[in-house]
């Protein structure tokens, strides 16, 4: 069953982990940045069933559930969001939006 | 049976705003002067849970499996949350009506917030800690940006909501390797196995992670890019909420987490980070909010310090620092919805009214509130005898307790930085000369309630101290 | 640990190889003799309308939000559903009564959205 060892999971996770960091600092493209962080909590996700299955204990998928259920929550309203910015500005470009500056 | 509904009488409160959020919802489904019932009737549900909380302290323990504790501090921090939203909505009745259009998911948005912090303090378990936590934040992102219509509204809810994810990331993925490393999610658990795992580099790890997503929400250095212009975009009566319970419900979550600190059980392996964030916040706040003439972002800024002093307790890790934390916390919340709700008064339409040019001569144009105003300005800079001194005091003395005299010094330090730009508002507001075209005051009697309630509070704590902290000292274990 | 993937790599190589081989040989020998029927896109006998790369309506946007939304909230239906005869077993009826509660919650917020003309499409 435990054919692949748990290392392996979590060396995935914390790389893609890393990429929607990454992402979420570099991209311009408010969307780009929602998706990476919808991979953040993904790879949160992944290290949460991969520990879940190797313990043997059900509560880190009973997280993962509540994680994507508050991640939908989250995404409607940031699409929500979204488009209400897109509707006064006509763009999502996070460097054009910046009325407020120190 | 019995065991039921003995298991929902404890955990009541929560109950109580839930059916809040469920029969608002429905008022504004059903009733076309839902306008007019919303907001007396989430009044009603803040005011009636702040009270069953407040006389219901003795009933202590924990509910539904360990996922929940009530009675104690956790109702303190109840009947603060709920408090705090009722002064909100208070304020938010004539503040609303700038806006020319009514949004009646205001209400049920702040009723499910204020569930959200409530879950959060209640929380024992890790399940419970994230559900608050995104409970709270998902109706923050919609309420920073409730007026939709106008640009400031949506860039301020953009930008909370990207961080905020952002940090929603990092505190799921520290709960992963927290759960992998502990092999549980409750925080009793984890809280007394703390000593050997502080020893396992993985659980630390994820640890750290959670503890930088939770320092997003309290504001604190690093993490502050948001806040100022959050706060500066946002409806004035919400930033004065996301301010005060946003933070208290954060600070809440991290007294819980790192429960094993306080009590000396464990070793403080977090102080060098939280020592830093707190020296780092402190005097950032204090020295940026000098050169900004915008109310709303010198309070941010000034959200940021105060977040600092508070960190500071968090670093010391001792009993009196939990107490501090939260007469802190208490006193930072009415000082600072008083002074939020007293911005929402002076605003005009459309952002105008924000400049501290437009405080010049606000004592002539209405005494009573630039009175009010110079309170909460001292009381924010801690000046004896209002609230905010003594939490300033017990945080400091708590920090020297625990051998960090140089960050209690460089607390005293930035405190004095931080008198200048409090008692510029007061020597604007008195000593200059008032400008003839400057904008009415409009008198309205709900927004002054809620800003006398908070400047009493606010007396009395500071005249007062002993009895507030006696009682949080005697619920801690 | 690696010779146990090259089976894996054995079947990725061949159907890569086999795949370009029959399309490089059906260019190579078949009769090609182009028009402009054929060379449209396939609709499977429908004519084609239009690019692909055209802008929706807004409108799509509030429908996606709520199908997000409502569509995963199914999700705490199947754990429960799957445990339901043993709560039924140790709890006897009142084992529905949390379920009702939450689909009671999750049809409020449906009744909103559309007293407030969430659905509405113009």
């Amino acid at each position: 069953m435990n054919l692949i060892p748990i290392e392996y999971y979590l060396i995935l996770s914390a790389f893609m982990f890393a990429v929607g960091v990454t992402g979420v600092l570099i991209r311009k493209n408010a969307i780009v940045v929602f998706m990476c962080i919808e991979l953040m909590l993904n790879s949160g996700n992944l290290a949460l069933v991969a520990f879940s299955s190797y313990m043997g204990s059900s509560a880190g998928q009973i997280f993962v559930f509540f994680v994507m259920t508050v991640a939908a929550a989250e995404a409607a309203v940031g699409l929500a969001i979204i488009i209400a910015i897109f509707r006064n500005k006509l763009t999502v470009n996070i460097d054009e939006i910046n009325i407020f500056k120190w | 049976m019995q065991n039921h509904f003995q298991e929902i009488y404890n955990v009541l409160p929560l109950v109580l705003v839930a059916c809040g959020v469920f029969l608002s919802v429905v008022i504004e489904i059903g009733s076309v002067k839902s306008e007019k019932i919303l907001p007396w009737f989430s009044v009603l549900v803040f005011l009636g849970t702040s009270l069953f909380s407040v006389f219901n302290l003795n009933n202590c323990g924990t509910a539904y499996n360990n996922m929940l504790s009530y009675g104690g501090n956790v109702f303190i921090f109840y009947s603060l949350f709920n408090l705090a939203a009722a002064l909100t909505v208070l304020s938010s009745m004539e503040y609303i009506k700038k806006y020319g259009s009514y949004f009646g998911e205001y209400y049920i948005l702040l009723l499910s917030s204020v569930l959200g912090m409530m879950l959060m303090a209640g929380a024992r378990d890790l399940f419970m800690v994230f559900i608050g936590l995104e409970l709270m934040s998902i109706c923050f992102y919609v309420l920073a940006g409730i007026n939709r219509k106008k640009q400031n509204a949506n860039e301020a809810s953009l930008k909370y909501f990207l961080l905020g994810s952002f940090a929603t990331g990092f505190v799921v993925y520290g709960i992963a390797l927290i759960f992998g490393t502990a092999h549980t999610t409750s925080l009793e658990v984890i809280v007394s196995n703390f000593g050997s795992l502080s020893h396992n580099l993985l659980f630390v790890t994820g640890m750290l992670l959670f503890l930088v997503g939770f320092s997003f929400k309290i504001a604190a250095f690093p993490f502050h890019m948001w806040v100022p212009d959050v706060y500066q975009g946002s409806a004035t009566t919400v930033s004065g909420l996301m301010s005060t319970g946003g933070k208290a419900a954060a600070f809440s979550v991290l007294l819980i987490a790192l429960g094993a600190v306080f009590p000396g059980n464990a070793a403080n392996v977090f102080r060098p980070y939280f020592a830093a964030i707190a020296a780092f916040s402190m005097l950032y706040g204090s020295i940026v909010a000098i050169s900004q003439n915008n109310l709303k972002r010198m309070l941010a800024y000034s959200s940021i310090a105060h977040a600092g002093y508070m960190a500071i307790g968090l670093a010391a890790g001792n009993r009196e620092s939990v107490a501090g934390i939260m007469f802190y916390l208490v006193a930072y919340t009415f000082m600072n919805l008083g002074a939020f709700g007293i911005i929402a008064m002076v605003e005009g339409a459309d952002d105008t009214n924000l400049e501290l040019k437009d405080y010049i001569g606000l004592s002539q144009r209405h005494p009573l509130l630039s009175a009010l105003m110079a309170l909460f300005m001292f009381s924010l800079s801690g000046l004896p005898p209002f609230a905010g001194f003594f939490g300033k005091y017990y945080v400091f003395i708590s920090a020297i307790k625990a051998d960090l005299t140089w960050l209690a010094i460089l607390g005293v330090v930035s405190s004095v930085i931080s008198v200048y730009f409090y008692l510029r508002v007061i020597v604007y507001m008195y000593f200059k000369e008032p400008e003839p075209e400057a904008l009415p005051v409009h008198n309205n009697a709900n927004g002054v309630l809620a800003v006398v309630i908070s400047a009493i509070l606010v007396v009395m704590f500071g005249i007062f101290p002993g009895t507030l902290i006696n009682l949080i000292t005697s619920y801690l274990r | 640990m690696i010779e146990q993937y090259i089976p894996i790599f054995l079947v990725i190589g061949v159907s890569v190889v086999f795949s370009m081989a029959v399309i490089a040989s059906s260019k190579l020998f078949g009769p090609q003799r182009p028009d402009s029927e054929k060379l449209s896109t396939y609709e499977s006998g429908m004519k084609p309308v239009g690019g692909v790369r055209e802008r929706i309506s807004i409108k799509y946007y509030l429908v996606a939000m709520l199908f997000i939304v409502f569509d995963i909230e199914v999700i705490f239906v199947y754990p429960w559903g799957v445990e339901f005869k043993k709560l039924l077993g140790e709890q006897g009826i009142s084992a529905l009564v949390p379920m009702i509660i939450f689909l009671v919650v999750l049809e409020l917020g449906y009744l909103y959205v559309y007293k407030k003309g969430g659905l509405k499409w113009d």
